[in-house]
């Protein structure tokens, strides 16, 4: 798949700012004043951030609003009314850390599953695509909430969580990896279930339907970097997980904090590039490039 | 709306002949004629003469080449749009409900004013049957010229989707596939037709026919009955000659 | 909630004017339906074009380069006003000029050549639809110097018909779709007639008929073929002589339909010491003679009552004439023709081969039916029914395209003559105007005089040495050395010699080179980096050595780089035509037919049709039948011409709507209102065959009756099928010795052995090919037309460039990939080309798409369009002439017999080799003298 920049982004920073969200509801830390304000800012910056950055691959962006109205059978939509739902509810009870002091637990904890819940129905709208099998698995949603409850945890200031959160979401990503390339393999959508011309015998694309490029192809048959995958993957591990985990054993110091953030949300960024770039859809093998 | 009708009155969709396809393109242009003038937004080309021409079709001719076992290797050309599948994953992705599947005839569209050009509906295809129209900003797909096969300023023989009006071929086919008995519902079941992809789930209503095996020819040997030698004589040839024209 | 879904219109308006015309992106010429809208202004503008279902060529279906005919008809290449050449030729550089100066440019240059030495002017067409008209203007000019592309495209196709059967493959006949069981195709190159074979593929296919595809290469209709036989190229004659082998040994063959409808009965002179010796036996009044098996006498062929005798010989003294069927049997039943002596060459096993002659036999004979139409014959015998041979063939370029082309499809001819399968139901079936056997064509015509018209039409058939247009003195009449003893029956010309001859000024030098629609600089010529040099070499004086090329074409084509006055021409929508009777007109099996181009819009651009140019040119220079009485311009336009000219009394262009009413078919008088009768009738005209006159049509009295009826020619014409091609013996006659006129004396072996007067197969020239073994091959894609195709938005998305297909074999053997690069070189040059695996092709056989690679700056595309960066031509590796033998003499690389160009004989070997930036040779570009083309389309006309 197309890794568009617009989508990693999003992805990334909504993730973080939403899993911040998560344990500014579930009130760890429970600050107030300026320092709450501080906190809701930067979730806020980040999770509308990033919804702002995933309407630039739109091609309507100013009909975004008709996008909430099919939440029965659509994640895509589900994830737009989640994520309201999660921003309204939890700019509420930030008001009401920030202005008045006030920690309303329950609305907190409606507005932290609420924005976990907008992680998840992020995770979904891959995970349900049986067109791109390694996609196609609970270890999507696995993977991104994960990401997501560990680095809020990290910018939440929860060292101990943080830490244990991120080897967890660490090992996830792992295994995404792992069970994600056996994933095309053990789909059964073959070149032959694609075309029906297997039981004549062994099934070659020959010549392309156009000899240009088309939408198809830029959106959905992305292959350059795929050898660079293996380096990029330990390159991500390593920022994401390992460099953080070092950062957070040493004594704490807002440098060191600051920086595990960074490298961090920098392993994530390096991870979703993989998510997308090393995605293979099944409609490539119409094009012979599966 | 991106729920799918529980049934469609009809199952309209194409069969298609791959035993007759020559692979001509004749299709894949006059569907790009036809729907550039007419539904929705013209399918545009970006650098039409340039270095790197790319352009939006709804329907694209792919081939192939399958080596049997034994024998010679076939070619086999492969067109492909929109199957307009009943279980069409398209329609339930669609976030503000631009896509659907028509309650009468099954026929999948997207409402272009309502499209937001997520893209999210040609990921959630398996066949490549959706193309993101660069100039319009919206998702473009095989209408099945539903703008053609109910219009009343046509006659009525051509009130069929432009592709199967304009296949020198014959190798397309247009009807309800929901009916049993319709011309298009027996010629898959006289010739086997398939679902590609069918492990997908998306229940295709469009119906390919596989390729008559190929090379089947017996070879025969030097006595066999049909070209069996009238003598073996040198000069046998003419007296057979005389007396074969003896009966005529 | 439940289901909801947008109310739609269901009924939009399509269009607010159909209007009706002819297709021109091949030889097919389909009707089209062009939907018009009116845009903002009220302007009317071209909207939508598909297949017309009213006419009889395409019956409403349309392919690829028809349907996206909007775009050609748009494109940004087309020509805008009359070009002057102000810089070098070849680089582009033209100053836009009116058209009174281009005119009168052109008179200037060609008046002078008239009065002096009509044959200094050399007019060529390609792709031109109207060659009864172009011939009939340079026939009134006075050059012997004309003809049009057959001679580089299919004359061996079209000669070898017209002299065995009185009609060819292609559009000129078809197979009966509605009857037949097996249909044979043969040939690489799978273009004319396309839409009406895959109509009748589809046709066939539904109903479960056989379809066996003979070529090297497994694309197209070979792909949907049930058997398909990836023969070595050039060896179809071969394969073919052994089936003919395989039949004659087992008997199977249609003796009744040989006796009475072919020469096989008809004596061959015996006597070898005459100079008749091998010339078929006639009497006085030079009609053909058998023995007739009721009287044993020898007797006329047509003579009422007569049965003609396939065995019977005739003595007279001690010299016995032996029928022609005596020399079939003896020279086919030899075991040189069996399958195991062939199998090698051909790359076909065998028992293979046995297989499809049994599989042919018993289509033929064992399915044989009846269909209840009584006829009535030449003889005057009536038949109660007609008898069905369901086999039919077709053959396409491939076979043709070799230097053995012609006496191979002479080969296929007689393979369909002895199973008795042409114009018999289920069999081959002529479109009028064939039948029209050789001897009912003209001449070829070579006389001239300054200042006069030339004796006659240009091209023809000759029937020995005496029909050869030589000069007294014994050297060609014609630049393109066209009908001489290097290649006598080239029916077609040799479009293909014209410029490397003119520029050796051999046979003469000529000034001015003028041709239309044909892109000689590029793709239609062979040695495509040679011509340029020819067009552009200069003499000690600083001229040029071919002193003046006009060039006429709608579009920016390589050609017009190297022109140095350029008139531009219309698009096809712009423009009137008739698909002619006179010429290749649009006639199916049943009927006869034709059909006009209107202009369905008017040309944004100071362009003119190049035929309403003729008109006007012709009367400038005042070419008799283009000048009235009173010396003024007889013609305003070509549409004029169309209404009334006569070539006959009686007979025009148009068959359909003549007399002053209207009402008359075939003969009558001009009707001024002709043409709008015809757009009135969808663009076209058709005139069924009555029921009784379908078949059998060289022997059916009732089809000659109706022929005359409606003008096809004057008098009733049967005649019987030529096996045995008398011209061709006449030629071998010469060489041996006989007769005024002699061949040269290193010709006299060749012709003595390529002009065998029964079908042979001949291994062509392969000197100079050592350590080239690999048969290079183009065809053309079903979705462009040769050079046509990339200046349209829509096609050279599907075609923008073209890989060289090779098979699993050799890209093994080379250590190459799909997308890796090959070095490909002939004798003759080398290519530098990207490659593609192919594994259902002949395995020692390498091809591409034609003409899919342009000249950086043609056409209005981008200088790095994948055209002219990874697109590639072959014919740089392809002369126009054989390697030197070091005979001090250099043969043509054509067909022995008529000069056809023998594209399909090249041989390479390639190489591996490192990808370079671009695909080589690296032609510099030319100057564009069109705007630059707009980056985005998004068309639509509301």
């Amino acid at each position: 798949m197309h890794p568009a920049p617009s989508v990693i982004f999003f992805s990334t920073f909504s993730g973080l700012g939403f899993g911040l969200l998560f344990w500014l509801g579930l009130g760890w830390p429970s600050p107030d004043g300026v320092v709450a304000f501080v906190f809701f800012a930067i979730a806020y910056l980040l999770a509308v951030g990033g919804l702002i950055a995933s309407t630039f691959h739109l091609g309507h962006p100013e009909r975004a609003l008709k996008a909430f109205s099919q939440w029965k059978t659509s994640w895509l939509s589900r994830e737009g009314v989640c994520a309201v739902a999660a921003l309204i509810v939890m700019a509420i009870y930030g008001a009401g850390a920030v202005f008045a002091g006030e920690h309303w637990r329950v609305l907190g904890v409606i507005g932290g599953l609420l924005s976990l819940g907008t992680v998840f129905t992020t995770a979904m709208i891959y995970a349900q695509l049986k067109t791109v099998p390694r996609w196609n698995m609970p270890l999507t949603p696995l993977n991104f909430l994960s990401l997501s409850i560990a680095g809020g945890a990290l910018l939440a200031g929860q060292v101990t969580w943080a830490l244990w959160l991120i080897l967890l979401a660490g090992a996830i990503q792992l295994a995404t990896w792992i069970v994600g390339d056996t994933r095309f393999a053990t789909s059964g959508t073959t070149l032959a279930t694609a075309t029906q011309l297997g039981g004549i015998g062994q099934v070659r694309a020959f010549e392309p339907p156009h000899t240009g490029t088309n939408y198809l192809l830029r959106e959905f048959v992305y292959v350059i970097g795929r050898k660079h995958g293996f380096k990029l993957r330990v390159i991500a591990l390593v920022l994401m997980t390992v460099l953080p985990i070092v950062l957070l054993l040493v004594p704490f110091s807002h440098v060191a904090g600051g920086l595990a953030v960074l490298v961090h949300v920098a392993g994530v960024l390096a991870a979703r590039w993989l998510f997308f770039a090393q995605a293979e859809h099944v409609v490539g093998l119409y094009y012979g490039k599966r | 709306m991106t729920e799918l009708p529980k049934t469609t009155q009809k199952k309209l969709g194409l069969v298609i002949d791959l035993d007759t396809c020559v692979g001509c393109h004749a299709c894949v242009i006059s569907c790009k004629g036809w729907n550039t003038e007419n539904y929705g937004a013209p399918l545009s080309d970006q650098d039409a003469y340039g270095a790197a021409p790319s352009g939006t079709f709804l329907n694209r001719v792919h081939s192939y080449e399958v080596q049997p076992n034994e024998g010679a290797a076939q070619l086999i050309h492969f067109p492909k749009s929109c199957l307009h599948c009943e279980d069409a994953p398209c329609v339930t992705v669609c976030p503000t409900g631009a896509s659907y599947k028509r309650s009468e005839d099954g026929i999948v569209l997207v409402n272009e004013s309502d499209c937001i050009g997520c893209g999210l509906c040609a990921w959630a295809c398996p066949y490549g049957a959706r193309e993101m129209d660069q100039a319009a900003g919206v998702m473009k797909k095989c209408t099945l010229c539903v703008d053609r096969i109910y219009n009343d300023n046509l006659p009525e023989e051509d009130r069929i989707p432009a592709c199967v009006r304009t296949c020198p071929s014959g190798a397309r086919h247009f009807g309800d596939l929901g009916d049993p008995d319709s011309a298009v519902s027996q010629l898959v079941a006289d010739r086997g037709g398939v679902d590609l992809m069918p492990e997908q789930g998306t229940k295709p209503v469009n119906k390919y026919l596989p390729p008559r095996p190929k090379d089947q020819m017996p070879e025969i040997d030097v006595l066999a009955p049909f070209l069996a030698p009238i003598t073996d004589q040198p000069k046998g040839f003419l007296g057979w000659l005389d007396r074969t024209l003896d009966k005529l | 909630m439940t289901h909801k879904q947008p109310v739609l219109d269901l009924s939009p308006p399509v269009s607010d004017e159909i209007r009706k015309t002819t297709c021109y992106m091949c030889a097919c010429r389909c009707g089209i339906d062009v939907h018009m809208k009116a845009d903002a202004t009220g302007e009317m503008k071209v909207a939508y074009i598909e297949g017309n279902r009213d006419h009889p060529v395409n019956k409403g279906v349309l392919c690829a380069k028809g349907s996206a005919g909007i775009m050609q008809h748009n494109a940004p290449a087309r020509l805008r006003k009359p070009l002057k050449r102000v810089g070098e030729r070849g680089s582009g550089e033209f100053e836009e000029i009116e058209w009174e100066e281009a005119l009168q440019i052109a008179t200037d240059w060609l008046a002078p050549i008239r009065a002096e030495a009509p044959e200094k002017l050399a007019f060529f067409t390609g792709r031109d639809q109207s060659q009864s008209f172009t011939s009939f203007w340079a026939q009134n000019f006075g050059t012997p110097n004309y003809a049009a592309h057959g001679g580089f495209c299919s004359v061996n196709m079209a000669a070898a018909g017209i002299y065995t059967i009185g009609g060819a493959f292609w559009e000129f006949g078809q197979p009966d779709w509605d009857h037949t069981k097996l249909f044979m195709l043969f040939g690489v190159a799978e273009d004319h007639d396309s839409n009406p074979i895959k109509m009748g593929i589809g046709k066939i296919k539904a109903r479960g008929a056989r379809v066996i595809g003979v070529n090297p290469i497994r694309t197209g209709y070979n792909a949907v073929a049930d058997d398909w036989v990836g023969i070595t190229p050039g060896t179809d004659g071969l394969f073919i002589l052994s089936m003919i082998h395989c039949l004659m040994k087992a008997g199977r063959m249609d003796l009744d339909y040989l006796a009475r409808f072919t020469d096989a009965p008809v004596l061959v002179n015996g006597d070898e010491t005459s100079p008749e010796f091998g010339l078929l036996l006639r009497d006085d009044a030079g009609k053909q003679l058998v023995i007739c098996r009721k009287t044993g006498k020898l007797t006329a062929f047509d003579t009422p009552g007569v049965r003609p005798d396939l065995s019977a010989t005739h003595t007279v003294g001690d010299i016995t004439h032996r029928p022609v069927f005596h020399h079939m049997a003896e020279k086919y039943l030899c075991e040189e023709y069996a399958p195991e002596a062939v199998a090698g060459r051909c790359g076909i096993p065998a028992p293979r081969i046995r297989a499809i002659a049994a599989e042919i036999a018993r289509t033929a004979f064992d399915e044989a039916f009846e269909l209840d139409h009584e006829w009535t014959d030449f003889r005057g015998d009536t038949h109660k029914t007609m008898t069905g041979r369901p086999v039919s063939f077709h053959a396409m370029r491939g076979i043709s395209a070799h230097a053995n082309g012609f006496q191979t499809c002479r080969a296929l001819h007689t393979l369909q003559i002895i199973l008795g399968t042409v114009e018999v139901p289920g069999g081959f079936r002529f479109k009028p105007p064939y039948p029209k056997p050789a001897t009912a064509h003209p001449k070829p015509h070579c006389g001239v005089t300054p200042g006069q018209p030339l004796d006659g039409p240009h091209l023809g058939y000759v029937h020995g040495p005496n029909d050869l247009a030589l000069k007294p003195d014994g050297t060609p009449a014609r630049i393109d050395k066209a009908f001489t003893w290097e290649n006598p029956l080239s029916a077609h010309g040799l479009m293909h010699m014209v410029i490397s001859n003119a520029h050796a000024g051999d046979p003469y030098k000529i000034d001015t080179l003028f041709m239309y629609m044909a892109n000689m600089s590029w793709n239609s010529s062979m040695n495509t980096g040679g011509v340029m040099q020819m067009l552009t070499d200069k003499d000690a004086n600083g001229d040029y050595v071919i002193p003046r090329i006009i060039y006429s074409d709608a579009y920016s084509s390589e050609m017009v780089a190297f022109a140095d006055l350029v008139l531009p021409d219309t698009t096809y929508l712009e423009r009137h035509d008739c698909i002619s009777l006179l010429d290749r007109p649009i006639c199916e099996a049943d009927a006869a037919a034709d059909a006009i181009r209107w202009p369905v819009v008017e040309p944004d651009r100071d362009v003119r049709g190049f035929q309403s140019v003729l008109c006007d040119l012709g009367a400038r220079l005042g070419l008799p039948g283009f000048v009235n009485d009173t010396g003024g311009q007889k013609y305003a336009d070509y549409a004029d011409y169309i209404t009334n000219h006569e070539r006959r009394p009686g007979i025009g262009p148009l068959a359909g709507f003549r007399g002053a009413d209207g009402s008359k078919s075939g003969r009558g008088a001009p009707n001024p209102s002709q043409l709008d009768s015809y757009i009135k009738n969808g663009g076209f005209f058709v005139e069924h065959i009555p029921d009784g006159a379908q078949y059998y049509k060289p022997w059916n009295a009732a089809y000659q009756h109706w022929a005359v009826k409606i003008g096809l020619f004057d008098a009733p014409q049967p005649y019987l099928f030529s096996l045995y091609a008398e011209p061709l013996r006449r030629f071998q006659l010469a060489a041996e010795g006989h007769g005024d006129r002699q061949p040269p004396d290193h010709l006299r072996a060749r012709i003595k052995h390529t002009m065998s007067p029964l079908p042979i197969w001949y291994e062509t020239d392969q000197s100079g090919n050592d350590g080239f073994t690999i048969t290079a091959l183009t065809q053309r894609p079903m979705a462009m037309y040769h050079s046509w195709g990339s200046q349209n938005a829509w096609l050279r998305q599907l075609h923008g460039h073209n890989p060289l297909y090779v098979p699993t074999k050799l890209m093994r053997e080379n250590d190459l990939m799909d997308g890796d690069w090959a070095r490909v070189t002939s004798p003759h040059g080398g290519i530098t080309v990207p490659v593609l695996e192919m594994a259902a092709l002949n395995e020692n056989t390498v091809w591409t798409w034609n003409a899919i690679g342009k000249r950086k700056g043609a056409w209005a595309l981008d200088e790095n369009a994948p055209e002219a960066t990874k697109g590639f031509l072959l014919n740089h590796l392809i002369h126009e002439l054989l390697p030197p033998k070091g005979d001090g003499l250099r043969w043509s690389n054509s067909d022995p017999i008529t000069g056809q160009a023998a594209w399909f004989d090249l041989k390479v070997k390639l190489a591996k080799a490192t990808p370079p930036t671009e695909s080589k040779p690296v032609i510099a570009k030319q100057k564009s003298p069109v705007p630059k083309a707009p980056k985005n389309l998004k068309w639509q006309t509301k």
